[in-house]
């Protein structure tokens, strides 16, 4: 309020790890120019200079400067934009945040067990598609009786979490999988997510994500 | 109110190393247990049911796991000795940016250098050799990645120059001539107790490597 910010996030519409970030400065409301890359086909030089080290997105760029991996930017966004009555995203309470980086850093894991879905074939399929189930009942048992892992309100972990259910589509058109089947009660959390703005903004259309993976599959010769 | 502090750990383990210097630095009293990674013990599957690793530290009876997350935990219950990340929340950005990158790249690729061979074991060492130069530009000419005292980042990666040998006997290279500044800032960080108190001798780490290796029918 009262200082000119300049925030510019770079970023492509199926990355789950964006999603997180839009999540995020949605939630605190913070005007920002959206920036997209296509990283299949085009790596941009601004990506490329904002993001050395791994050229990936989501970049958020904060008056020139940049900062990389999206639970860095979230917890970045956290931590700037406090104050305000806006809300929090991280407990306050060390031992609580701890439970909660423990929870988001496990997510992360879900994305590669899903990607074995979409982009190996036979063996590794079947592999995927168990521990893509076990993982989502793990943090379905988490959730337990609350609206949200944050409780009452969305936190950290439902943030780095949410974006996967744009996604539940794709794993279930290549598993032949019924995510909802398994685990209901995280379906129903993610439908209460997606009445949020700020959630149903960032998560693109499922179909959409579907069909980019098609089309991902056939860059990297996967059909049969 | 005396705190309760165990941690459940390898003595080779470079995500235990982390804890252990992060403790001493804020100078905590605790306990320390060695598992037998092979035959784990109750409390472990107990304190960490969902990746049954080490380390654990459990404070008062509460498990805390993954090793970036303890250290972050400890420098937040413990603040007022020795801040291991910056207060400035671009530089922990920052910080979390670069030990984040230690935990994508280095334990994995080195652990390719002395469990593959051939060209396999020459196109691992290659990619490590480049992460460590990545470190090493990132460095510049600060003495530590904290600026002039240690913080997250030197913590999170000083504990595999006790695997540096392993490495380099692994794959036959000299991380020194391709990364002296490194090694540079490296031997400055064993310079603190903290450090050298925790980090095995590199001969010890080697036989160890060795013998898993028999174990695993490797070479």
């Amino acid at each position: 309020m009262g200082k000119s910010e300049e925030v510019v996030l770079l970023n492509y519409w199926p990355s789950p790890y964006g999603m997180r970030a839009m999540i995020a400065l949605a939630e605190k409301g913070v005007q920002y120019e959206y920036v997209s890359v296509d990283v299949v086909n085009n790596k941009t030089q601004l990506l490329l200079q904002m993001n050395p080290v791994h050229k990936k997105v989501p970049v958020l760029i904060h008056n020139g400067s940049p900062v990389c991996e999206s639970l860095v930017i979230v917890q970045y966004i956290d931590e700037l934009w406090a104050g305000d009555a806006k809300p929090v995203f991280l407990p306050s309470d060390p031992y609580q945040r701890a439970q909660a980086r423990f929870w988001a850093h496990y997510i992360d894991e879900i994305f590669e067990f899903g990607r074995k879905i979409w982009i190996k074939t036979g063996e590794e399929v079947e592999k995927g598609k168990k521990e893509l189930v076990d993982s989502l009942k793990l943090m379905e048992s988490q959730l337990g009786d609350k609206p949200y892992f944050g409780g009452e309100e969305l936190g950290y972990v439902d943030i780095a979490l949410v974006p996967y259910y744009s996604w539940f589509y794709t794993y279930e058109q290549f598993g032949n999988i019924s995510i909802e089947a398994e685990c209901p009660k995280l379906v129903d959390w993610a439908k209460r997510c997606m009445k949020k703005e700020s959630v149903n903004k960032a998560l693109p259309d499922p179909v959409k994500v579907h069909d980019f993976v098609v089309m991902l599959r056939k860059k990297f010769g996967v059909d049969s | 109110m005396a705190d309760e502090v165990i941690l459940l750990d390898k003595w080779v383990s470079p995500f235990g190393m982390r804890v252990r210097i992060a403790l001493a630095e804020k100078g905590i009293k605790y306990e320390y247990r060695d598992e037998d990674l092979r035959n784990k013990g109750e409390l472990l599957l107990k304190m960490n049911p969902v990746h049954k690793k080490i380390p654990v530290l459990i404070h008062n009876g509460k498990p805390v796991c993954e090793s970036n997350i303890i250290v972050q935990y400890v420098d937040e219950v413990w603040h007022d000795k020795a801040p291991l990340l910056p207060s400035d929340p671009y530089l922990r950005a920052q910080a979390r940016f670069w030990a984040d990158f230690v935990d994508k790249k280095i334990y994995d690729t080195g652990r390719k250098l002395w469990t593959t061979k051939g060209d396999e074991q020459k196109s691992a060492t290659e990619e490590f050799i480049g992460y460590l130069k990545t470190l090493e530009a990132e460095l510049g000419d600060k003495p530590y990645y904290g600026g002039e005292k240690m913080n997250y980042v030197d913590v999170t990666m000083i504990p595999f120059y006790s695997w540096f040998h392993t490495y380099e006997a692994s794959g036959n290279f000299s991380i020194e001539s391709h990364c002296p500044k490194l090694m540079a800032w490296a031997k400055r960080c064993m310079q603190h107790e903290s450090v050298s108190k925790t980090l095995p001798e590199p001969e010890k780490n080697y036989e160890f490597v060795l013998q898993m290796k028999k174990r695993l029918g490797i070479e």
